[in-house]
């Protein structure tokens, strides 16, 4: 056997025993541990990154730390925006290190892997930080929660409002991955429906820092709206480069996906009076205040509508495994199904038998800078869209 | 619209132009690296950080010591240039004598450190640093509307570029440059103090990277990654140019600008990697580069 032989046998064998590892079935020894996964120092860190371990930690003490008799424990890690990496560290909390449930998640292309290997192994993912719907449509398993947001509710909320006010003629800056491609395809599908037309897209490579000349292909398109199908720094990136060019003096921009720290990011002068959809905003009332407040004293800054979702999601998977008295997996998540999520994030919600947490979304505008009172005053509430007119409808084979 | 050939010209001369303004970096940024490595023989990967660093001290300098825009573009580049000289001093000099890779890596885990750090100081979303009010605004031209903060650039650009490399290549301190590369000992023997140029000289190099991130500050959101973004893209620049050629990196960095805009116009999904194509073609063509003399 020559040596290249010898490693490729090796490699396969090394592959066939990790899959056969991963068909066992998910820890249920009683004890509780939830693994956070998310970006720790990359490109989304902001959106869904030490915050979201935070957030997660915050809903472990106010629960009490403990649960069937045992404390509750948290481990995180940085998926480093790599598949491979994230399922690799997936693989080894469930398989190895008796981790139940995986929550954070920011990433779709992350989220997918991760959720390949969890379905596998029967455990609990809860998304919060991803974008993509196909967790609950194309790649749907009985083991996914899929809180926060999703691409159709923002195209539902962002594009819908504004094709139903006349503006019809679409052009898109899309980020060219998983994430962007399934928000411009869900938009266009939305634009359609309501009587516009798309004129045209370009897509862009993520981590694009100039995106000027895809501006000026914008420019050239005779749109009504620019639609900004990216996110993070792409997004303020590319709207900074249409303030420039003067994109935005003949043509409306429609942010799809904002986080909190991106619009704090942007420019005012540009970004007022752009609108765009979140499923949480820390100044929409008295209970979203208090619990901002609490979390900005552990992490520094106002919570993305990520770091909420984790929250909440924590709170709503322990409360579950309490009342059914284990921490098996099939048993929790009909507990999760069967119980209405209600805390401050969680509004008029539920969780669908397809795994989609529905919950009312926010229409939003972003504040001129003379409304603004405080740095972190940047929105306004515009409309509250209810979760049912915001998400996809459940498809068939996805009702577990 | 004037088309030719089924081309909208008016699109196509958007984007050389724009092309032409990214070239600017790129020229700015590759310069620094040819001078470093063509007069010191050292692969600064540090040279993003030194960017990332110009930018964010353009906007730390505004927002704390009211630093504006055109006091941040002398000091800036002073201040990142002392900091250049400082790593050379104690960590570079000390392994200048063993092999070029292990200034590489030094420079490389320098680089991870300073974006690590500004990520845990600053976060990892970009911050907006607001265009200087002198250069707000813009002109019409027949084709494209161009911003004059972009028409600042292209000028400032090409000026700092074309005057180093008369510099290193026309004047007497030039000619002390080159010999110190050549012959140091030799160079010694006259009387001149080697170490100092060479200390100077990374100071320099990296001073224009400062510089480059100042003037991207108000354009790119400064975030601690946007050194590593542009840097592998700057090295390939480079190779193509010629390692250590001086002229050939600003000339490479400017063509390499325009041919991004024109992949942009014809193929837009191509334009990321599309300067990657052409040092894959270059090399093997040419090994050492557009401008490279051959060893």
């Amino acid at each position: 056997m020559t040596f290249q032989t010898k490693k490729v046998s090796t490699l396969i064998t090394g592959i066939v025993a990790a899959t056969m590892a991963s068909a066992s079935l998910a820890a249920t020894d009683g004890k509780v541990k939830i693994g956070v996964l998310a970006d720790m120092s990359g490109t989304y860190a902001d959106l869904c990154g030490p915050g979201c371990v935070v957030a997660t930690r915050m809903a472990i003490d106010d629960f009490g730390g403990k649960v069937l008799g045992h404390d509750i424990e948290l481990v995180s890690a940085d998926s480093q925006l790599k598949p491979d990496i994230a399922s690799a560290i997936a693989r080894k909390w469930v398989e190895n290190e008796g981790v139940d449930t995986i929550g954070g998640l920011v990433s779709s292309a992350v989220t997918g892997a991760v959720t390949q290997v969890t379905g596998a192994s029967k455990n609990i993912t809860l998304i919060t930080g991803s974008a993509s719907n196909a967790f609950t449509t194309s790649a749907c398993s009985p083991y996914i929660a899929h809180w926060t947001y999703n691409v159709v509710a923002l195209a539902n909320g962002t594009v819908k409002q504004m094709v139903e006010s006349g503006k019809t003629k679409w052009f898109f800056i899309t980020a060219d991955y998983a994430f962007g491609h399934a928000l411009e395809g869900v938009s266009s599908k939305v634009i359609k429906e309501n009587g516009g037309e798309v004129v045209g897209s370009v897509r862009a490579p993520l981590g694009t820092t100039d995106f000027s000349s895809y501006v000026l292909q914008a420019q050239a398109s005779g749109a009504d709206v620019v639609a900004l199908a990216n996110a993070g720094n792409d997004t303020v990136n590319a709207l900074n480069a249409a303030a420039e060019f003067g994109l935005n003096e003949s043509m409306d921009i429609a942010g799809l996906l904002v986080f909190t720290p991106n619009a704090q990011a942007m420019d005012p002068r540009v970004a007022q009076g752009m609108r765009l959809t979140t499923g949480f905003y820390w100044d929409m009332d008295d209970q979203t205040r208090a619990w901002s407040k609490r979390f900005q004293e552990s992490y520094g800054g106002i919570p993305s509508m990520a770091h909420a979702g984790a929250y909440s999601a924590t709170m709503h998977y322990l409360n579950a495994v309490a009342a059914v008295g284990t921490d098996d997996a099939d048993a929790v998540m009909a507990q999760m199904k069967k119980t209405k999520p209600d805390d401050f994030f969680a509004r008029n919600a539920t969780l669908r038998a397809d795994g989609r947490m529905v919950h009312d979304m926010l229409l939003v505008e972003i504040k001129k800078p003379s409304e603004r009172k405080t740095e972190n005053d940047i929105y306004k509430i515009v409309k509250v869209i209810p979760g049912d007119q915001a998400y996809n409808p459940m498809i068939e084979s996805c009702q577990f | 619209m004037a088309t030719f050939l089924g081309i909208n010209l008016f699109a196509l001369f958007g984007q050389l132009l724009v092309g032409l303004i990214n070239g600017s970096f790129y020229a700015l940024l590759s310069l620094g690296l040819a001078i470093i490595f063509g007069l010191l023989k050292i692969i600064n990967f540090a040279q993003g950080a030194m960017y990332m660093l110009g930018a964010f001290l353009a906007l730390l300098g505004l927002k704390y010591l009211g630093l504006n825009y055109w006091a941040a573009l002398i000091i800036v580049p002073l201040a990142v240039s002392v900091f250049g000289v400082l790593i050379q001093r104690f960590l570079i000099r000390p392994i200048a004598n063993e092999d070029h890779l292990y200034s590489l890596l030094l420079t490389f885990g320098l680089a991870l450190m300073m974006q690590g750090i500004f990520t845990h100081l600053f976060g990892s979303s970009g911050q907006s640093y607001a265009t200087p009010d002198a250069l707000k605004g813009g002109m019409r031209l027949p084709f494209m509307y161009l911003p004059n903060y972009r028409a600042w650039i292209i000028v400032v650009s090409i000026l700092v570029c074309f005057s180093t490399w008369w510099m290193i290549e026309k004047t007497k301190l030039g000619v002390y440059l080159r010999a110190g590369t050549e012959n140091p000992q030799l160079l010694q023997a006259f009387g001149i103090n080697v170490p100092l140029i060479v200390t100077l000289t990374f100071g320099f190099g990296v001073a224009l990277a400062g510089l480059a991130g100042v003037m991207a500050a108000p354009i790119y959101s400064v975030s601690p990654d946007m050194g590593s973004n542009i840097l592998i893209i700057v090295f390939a620049i480079v190779v193509i140019g010629g390692m250590g050629s001086i002229g050939g990196a600003i000339l490479t960095g400017l063509g390499m600008g325009l041919v991004e805009g024109l992949t942009k116009y014809f193929y837009p999904e191509a334009s990321a990697t599309i300067i990657f194509l052409v040092m894959v073609i270059v090399l093997m063509l040419k090994p050492a580069g557009l401008f490279g003399k051959t060893a």
